[in-house]
Parts: C-alpha cells; structure tokens; sequence
C-alpha cells in the first residue's frame, strides 16, 4: 500500500514550471529517494508535500485522503514530519525543548493550564520528557547534548537534532530534505544508520531527498528521478543507475551514449 | 562551587527550584517581599509600588515582543484600556479582586482585535500597527468623555476588602506584589509547556514552527491576549495607585518606556522583564538622589547637574545595549556562573 501518493503535481513560480506533472508513490514501511541535479524540482516537492505551496494541479494523498487544501500546520496531526535543507532549528532554545517542539500537536494543555501549569499541563509536560527521552534521545544518542543551546552544536549534530525533532511528532511518513548534506564521512554513516533504523524498527515511511549518491543507491527501496520539474525514471537503486536518461541528466548526453556502448 | 548535578528524576529536573539553596533563597525573598513596606520608608514603599506595576506591564510585553517577536509599540495604550475599564467598573461599585481580571481581559479583548493582522504583516510593519493602535485608543481615551473623562480623566475609589479600605502606599503593596509575584511565576510556568514553545518557535523561524503543528495565527493571537492582559491588569493596579485614570499617563513615551525595558533586561527572559523594570525605574531616581548628595558640597549641581540626569541615562541604556546585547539577565546569568564554578576560571 501506498501512505503517500503524488498525482499529477504542476507547480510554477511566474512561469517557470517548478513541477510539471510529477506523479509518484511512497510505499508504506520503505525508504523513497527523491534525486535530480539542482534545480529539479526535489525542494519545491517537499514543500507542496509540506503544505507551504498550494500545486495549481494534481493531489496529494495521504493514506488515501487527499490534502492538497489542507493547512500546513494541521499536516503535522496527520503524521506527516519533515526536516529542512537548511538545519531550521530555534536557535534561542535548548536542544530539548527543541525536540519537546515535535510533539506539540500531541499535547493539549491551552494557555491557561500552562500558566497554572500543576495537573494537566505539568503531567502532560512529564510524560512528554519521558517519552522523548525513551524514543528519541537515546535512540539518536544525544543525550549528552539535551542542555545545551543549539549555537553551540556542530554542524552534524544540529542536523542529528532536527531529526530528534521530527521523530518527536511520531510521524508516520518522515521527509528528509538532504539528512547529510554537508556532513563527513563519519556523521553520514551515523545518520544512515539511524535512517534505516527508523524505518526497519518503527515501520516510519521515510521519503528523503539526496545529493550523496552512496547514501542514496545504499539505504532506498525506490528511488525517483526528477530533471527540469519532471520525473525521467523511477524503480530501484539498480534500475536507476542504469537508466540512460538519468545518466544524461547528471553526465550529459554524451557520457549516456559512451554508457549505452559499454553496456 | 557547585560540585554536580544531582538531580534524579525528571521531574527533578523540570523544577524551578531544586536545591535547598534555592529554596532556601527563595523563602527569604518571600519573607524580604513581605517585610519591606515595613523596613523601608514610604519613599521606598512608593518605588516599590511603581516597580511592581512596571515589572508586570514589562512581563506582559516580553511575552509578546521578546518571546513571540510581535514587536508593540503601543503597549502603553492597552495599560490604559485596563485602567479605564478598571475605573470604569471601580466606580460601579465592583470590588477590586474582580475588577482587576476584568481590566486585564478588557484589554486583551482590544489586544486580539489589534493583533489580527499579525498573520498579514510582520515585523516592522507590525509595529507601525501597534502604533496606529496606540494613538487611535489615545483618541479614544481623550475624546470618549462619558467613559473616560475626558482629558481630565476619571477618578477611583480606594479598593477595599472586607469593608476596609485599601489606602496609603503600603496597603496597595499588598495588593501589587502578590499579583507581580503571581504573574511572573504564571509567565515562568507558561514557558515551560507547548504553548510557551510554541511563542519562541515563531519567535525564531516561523515556516519551521508551523511543519511542527504550530498554528500561526492562534498562537500569535494567544500570546497578544496574555501580553494585553498584563498590561490590563497593570493599569488596573496604576489606577488604583495613583486614584486617577488620565490620558496622558499612557502616552507612547510610557509604551517606548517598556520596549526600553525589556532590550535593557534581555528580550525573552522572565528575569529580564524584571530587571529591566528596575532598572527602568530606579536608575533615574537614583541619580537623582546622588545629585541631591553632591549638591550641599557643590551648590550649583542642581542647576548643572539635573539636565545631565537624563543625558547620563541615556547613556547607561546605550552602554547596556553595546556591552551587554542581552541584556541584564544574560550578566546575571554570567555572575551566577563564576559563583559556581569558583575557583575555578570561566
């Protein structure tokens, strides 16, 4: 079964297509690379998967609804969690009330409990902690970081704890807008790990965008190939990388012609 | 020196006060709070009325301006939708424990109706807003005679409980610091739950906080409510201070007053709308008083002396902003650190 489901997305910014067309699945419990050279259109997926761009045509659905009109803050409550190209943390809070912010649309206390703050807010608060100490901080072995304020963090780490944050929303598709971009060799197998265990032991449906061949061709099920705002392949790490148009896209015309003699 | 950390549970480690240290500090504040009209002068008594009144009304904008970044330039005006309503209701004959809340909520009903375009515009812009609020509710208090008096405003009764009149500096201590006290650990507790991260989300990058569930528009509208609730009940207690309510006491001057206060205490920080108000507050009276001191040594320091006042002030909240960006509670924080880590070097 498919959790997410991509029809027919058209997206354009002033005339220039962004996304032309673009149909494709995730298929529930797999891991889905979106890949393409800049400019293909992979960010611009995710943001109208996201609800930050409202598509001119086509649907998006998940487990079978459609949520094209959907809010982007109510996608949250559905299960739907993202992380940024950019690390997007809140830089004037600590690591752990950053990864307490993933299970905001988990919690209920309104305002005036949390200003009251003893019984239903203060419970809530502790087994929040509980929970995201339980599943998220030592899962993601962070827990030597959980006070410290997000300036002071590496690069990869920061990076490590926006997917803290996003595994706090109990997501049941997670999107990962280049999980290891400007990481090392070291901090990339750490975050494929913790990909691959995301979704073989929590059964989380993970769709990630991807520079880093290896990564990609490695950890995916199915990988997607986007050029100029439209899919040219899909299907598996092996199929991909043998596909003719997908090799022009990245080498050019006649790198494909000098593949299809060697082949 | 603090020689670790031993905290055993999480709850333990969610607490406001977990050592005895702490607690043990606490209590004497408490005990100092309670003490003070009684040790202190009637001046000093007066200031403390004044600054608990500040320090209320300085939360109240740290809640919107320094957690939730809706710059407001009119917060002035909403102390004095809660001054008004107050009076209003006080001269009805409403006793002042109910009076109080309904001036706060008087002027958080004003403050969503001003916040709704927070969704539409931001940042400056929102301000200008604020601004716009502050001078269209400046009218209204000047121009709306059978309300408010008009220009030569309205005055209040003396709140009473029990029958006994509440009157004099120290008897309205009584009433001002238990509702600083109260608001500030409400303040401290909201930021300890979602609601309160969720301000600081849209504080720093609003496009993350709403991947996250957070709504923009309601959480902005909340945090705008809660800020024009403090300043509702501020002005209240302003009223009943100072027995009047008039147009001029809530000017932009007063509002620019609090913006001052909390860049000076630190933006976002229960601690800083504190000690911004203090500072706020006290540093010109005590200027003022060292001018009095030199004056019998050097006769004309009154005459040369107290233009430099405002000047020397000036400059302290400048110096604060180049040397110390965030503000007084970033040094506090500072001074605690050396204290426990001493001997050792930062």
């Amino acid at each position: 079964m498919n959790i997410l489901e991509v029809e027919r997305l058209s997206l354009s910014f002033g005339g220039i297509r962004a996304l032309d067309d673009v149909s494709l699945v995730a298929p529930q419990g797999a891991i889905t690379a979106v890949i393409g050279p800049n400019g293909a259109g992979k960010t611009s997926l995710f943001n109208a998967i996201s609800g930050f761009y409202r598509p001119e045509r086509g649907a998006i659905r998940f487990e079978g609804r459609d949520i094209g009109r959907v809010p982007a803050s109510r996608r949250a409550g559905l299960g739907l969690a993202r992380t940024f190209q950019n690390v997007s943390l809140f830089r004037g809070m600590t690591v752990l009330d950053n990864i307490k912010l993933g299970g905001h649309s988990g919690l209920r206390a309104g305002a005036l409990s949390a200003m009251w703050y003893l019984g239903r807010a203060r419970e809530e608060e502790m087994r929040l902690r509980a929970e995201i100490e339980r599943e998220v901080i030592d899962f993601l072995e962070i827990d030597h970081i959980r006070g410290l304020s997000i300036g002071a963090l590496a690069y990869g780490l920061q990076k490590r704890v926006e997917l803290a944050r996003a595994l706090a929303m109990r997501p049941k598709v997670l999107l990962l807008d280049e999980p290891v971009a400007g990481m090392n060799r070291e901090e990339t197998e750490d975050m494929a790990r913790f990909i691959l265990d995301i979704q073989e032991e929590r059964g989380i449906t993970v769709m990630l965008v991807e520079h880093d061949m290896g990564l990609v061709m490695d950890i995916s099920n199915h990988v997607v190939v986007l050029n100029f705002g439209r899919v040219i392949a899909s299907g598996t790490p092996a199929e991909v990388r043998a596909s003719p148009q997908v090799i022009e896209a990245y080498l050019g015309a006649k790198a494909a012609r000098k593949a299809r003699h060697e082949a | 020196m603090r020689t670790g950390d031993y905290r055993a549970s999480y709850a333990q480690d969610e607490a406001l006060f977990v050592t005895p240290v702490q607690r043990a500090w606490l209590l004497a504040l408490i005990v100092g709070l309670a003490a003070f009209p009684w040790a202190a002068g009637s001046y000093l008594t007066y200031i403390a009325v004044l600054l608990g009144i500040h320090v209320i009304s300085a939360t109240g904008l740290n809640i919107m301006t320094g957690y939730t970044g809706l710059i407001s330039l009119g917060h002035a005006a909403f102390m004095g939708v809660g001054c008004y309503a107050v009076a209003y209701a006080a001269n009805a004959g409403v006793p002042f424990w109910i009076a109080l809340p309904l001036g706060g909520l008087a002027s958080a009903a004003i403050g969503l109706v001003v916040g709704i375009p927070s969704l539409r515009i931001k940042g400056l812009y929102f301000a200008i807003a604020t601004l716009a609020a502050q001078f269209v509710l400046g009218f209204v208090f000047r121009e709306w005679e059978p309300v408010t008096g008009g220009v030569r405003g309205v005055n209040l009764p003396a709140p009473s409980l029990f029958g006994l009149a509440i009157e004099g500096d120290r008897a309205v201590y009584y009433i001002v610091v238990p509702a600083a006290v109260a608001m500030l650990v409400a303040a401290r507790n909201l930021f300890r739950t979602r609601v309160g991260r969720a301000f600081i989300a849209i504080r720093d990058r609003d496009i993350s906080a709403e991947v996250l569930g957070i709504s923009l528009l309601r959480y902005k509208l909340t945090a705008f409510a809660i800020g024009s609730f403090y300043a509702g009940v501020a002005g209240g207690l302003w009223g009943y201070f100072f027995r009047a309510a008039t147009p001029e006491a809530f000017s932009l001057g007063l509002s620019v007053f609090y913006l001052a206060a909390i860049i000076v205490g630190g933006l976002g920080s229960i601690l800083g709308g504190i000690l911004g108000a203090a500072f706020m507050t006290m540093v010109p009276e005590a200027l003022r008083a060292i001018v009095a001191w030199i004056a019998p040594w050097y006769p004309p320091a009154t005459v040369l002396l107290s233009p430099m006042r405002e000047i020397v002030f000036g400059a302290l909240i400048v110096g604060f902003l180049v040397f110390e960006p965030h503000g007084l509670a970033e040094m506090w924080r500072r001074v605690r650190r050396f204290f426990h880590l001493w001997p050792f070097k930062t």
